[in-house]
């Protein structure tokens, strides 16, 4: 995946084999703009982005896939879920813009099964204002992937969770990021969900800049900035 | 508690004074005058004349009015902020002065006036007046609670819906009109109470005629002259109109977060 916009470059090799890759960094780096950017809710003035052999924008050739077709599922920073709707339409959502439309009945028992396979059938029925963090990542999660995209991107999933919900949260997204046909990137400030989420690849985002990339223990042994020494400062002796 | 008794005791003299006026209407009639008012030839061709007019004017406002909402909500730029000052104008302007404008603007020697006649259109003294007096003052009432319903509105809500396959009209009606209801409901009545007491832009714009643009403001205005008794009876029907108006105001949007919350 390359992506760059305006000031932005990030060249992202995304692993196919289950394990997210990771992008961390400053805020204010711009990584909530970069992730918009790739789902297209955001438009670069000027680049390319390209998931796997697919193109999905690129500004010299006058392309811009609208964001339905570009087969990214997006997970908000608080999950994002709608207010208005109980669990059920909210995963049922994506395929309300499905061609043929499927009727309501058939598009609420697919997202019932999704919701079973992620094992949270039991939220079906509550609305997204009654629910936990953690639930709300559960679901969030479900939603993008009823959609059966090529790549998630999750800003992140983890931060606004209390201590208690985060460890199950985090391996509940380990768990199924890693049998999902997906890839996935996932912006986080927290060091611990680098061996949570058994992240191979990191990249470090400063200034709308990619600073450094590579595996978590490259990058932990030879911090390129203050910012990657300090991040991998508390967790060193656990990452050694 | 000493904190809260002093504030109560300051609330109270304004609290007195708004409700003072309205208790002294309720009192002011007897059952026979507001029966002999409901009689009375002003009272029902007005009545039906402001239930017409102001329902076709929060319908424009609210089919013209969401859009621009939506623009001001998410827009940027000089422009937007140009308009924003624009829509608060006939806020702050007196409605006399809206009305005097109007004239200027769509009456016979007004800016208009000439395309208007070529056209055959007679604008002032119809009841066409009537309407776009009450929508040039009521219509930032809305355009400014709906834009800030809007602006609630999460961002990523929308993004999220552009990457489910929906497109940028769908996400709009599907997420952002959804969620911004609430907020549009109170600003749409709070707007059509306004519109229901348009007084002074209607007078100079549209006229005093009976049937044509004698709304109920106006009937109460010309009964005034004659018989106060009236008068009053006219002021307490409308003022029980208007109330009504508030029931969708302060339940309408509670009903529907209840909903959201369930």
């Amino acid at each position: 995946m390359r992506a760059k916009a305006g000031t932005f470059r990030l060249s992202a090799r995304l692993c196919g084999d289950g394990s997210p890759t990771l992008l961390i960094g400053p805020n204010g780096a711009g990584k909530t703009t970069l992730l918009r950017t790739i789902c297209g809710g955001h438009t670069p003035e000027s680049g390319r982005i390209r998931v796997g052999d697919r193109i999905l924008y690129d500004s010299s050739a006058g392309l811009s896939l609208p964001p339905g077709e570009r087969g990214v599922g997006y997970v908000p920073q608080g999950s994002g879920l709608f207010t208005h709707l109980d669990v059920l339409d909210n995963v049922a959502f994506g395929l309300v813009a499905n061609r043929p439309r499927p009727p309501r009945r058939e598009r609420r028992s697919s997202a019932l099964s999704m919701l079973r396979d992620l094992g949270c059938e039991r939220l079906a029925r509550r609305t997204a204002a009654t629910l936990s963090g953690g639930e709300r990542q559960q679901v969030a999660l479900a939603r993008a992937l009823v959609a059966d995209p090529d790549l998630l991107v999750l800003d992140e999933p983890l931060a606004a969770l209390d201590a208690g919900a985060r460890p199950a949260t985090r391996r509940f997204l380990a768990r199924h990021l890693a049998v999902c046909r997906a890839a996935s990137l996932i912006v986080t400030h927290d060091v611990r969900d680098l061996r949570g989420l058994g992240a191979k690849q990191v990249h470090v985002l400063e200034a709308g800049g990619v600073v450094q990339s590579g595996p978590p223990d490259e990058l932990a042994a030879s911090p390129a900035t203050a910012f990657v020494g300090e991040f991998f400062a508390s967790s060193a002796p656990t990452l050694r | 508690m000493l904190r809260r008794l002093s504030a109560g005791a300051w609330a109270l003299p304004i609290l007195l004074f708004t409700a003072l006026p309205i208790v002294a209407l309720v009192l002011a009639s007897t059952p026979a005058d507001l029966a002999a008012g409901a009689r009375h030839p002003l009272f029902l061709p007005a009545l039906a004349l402001s239930a017409r007019t102001t329902a076709v004017s929060i319908l424009v406002i609210a089919v013209a009015g969401t859009p621009l909402a939506w623009w001001l909500a998410r827009g940027t730029g000089r422009l937007k902020r140009a308009a924003e000052v624009l829509i608060d104008l006939p806020i702050v302007l007196p409605p006399a002065v809206m009305g005097i404008a109007l004239l200027q603007a769509l009456g016979p020697s007004g800016l208009l006036g000439p395309p208007l006649a070529a056209l055959g259109l007679t604008l002032p003294f119809t009841s066409i007046a009537v309407v776009l007096a009450q929508v040039a003052v009521s219509a930032p009432f809305y355009i400014q609670g709906a834009a800030t319903a809007f602006r609630a509105v999460d961002e990523d809500l929308l993004i999220v819906a552009r990457t489910l396959g929906q497109s940028q009209a769908g996400a709009f009606l599907r997420v952002a009109v959804p969620i911004a209801l609430p907020g549009m409901v109170t600003a749409g009545a709070l707007s059509w109470a306004r519109a229901l007491g348009e007084f002074g832009a209607t007078l100079f714009f549209a006229g005093n005629l009976a049937s044509a643009t004698q709304t109920m403001p106006l009937a109460i205005y010309t009964a005034l002259e004659s018989d106060s008794r009236t008068a009053v009876a006219l002021a307490l029907f409308l003022a029980a109109a208007s109330t009504l108006l508030l029931v969708p105001l302060r339940m309408v949007p509670r009903a529907l977060a209840v909903r959201g919350a369930r």
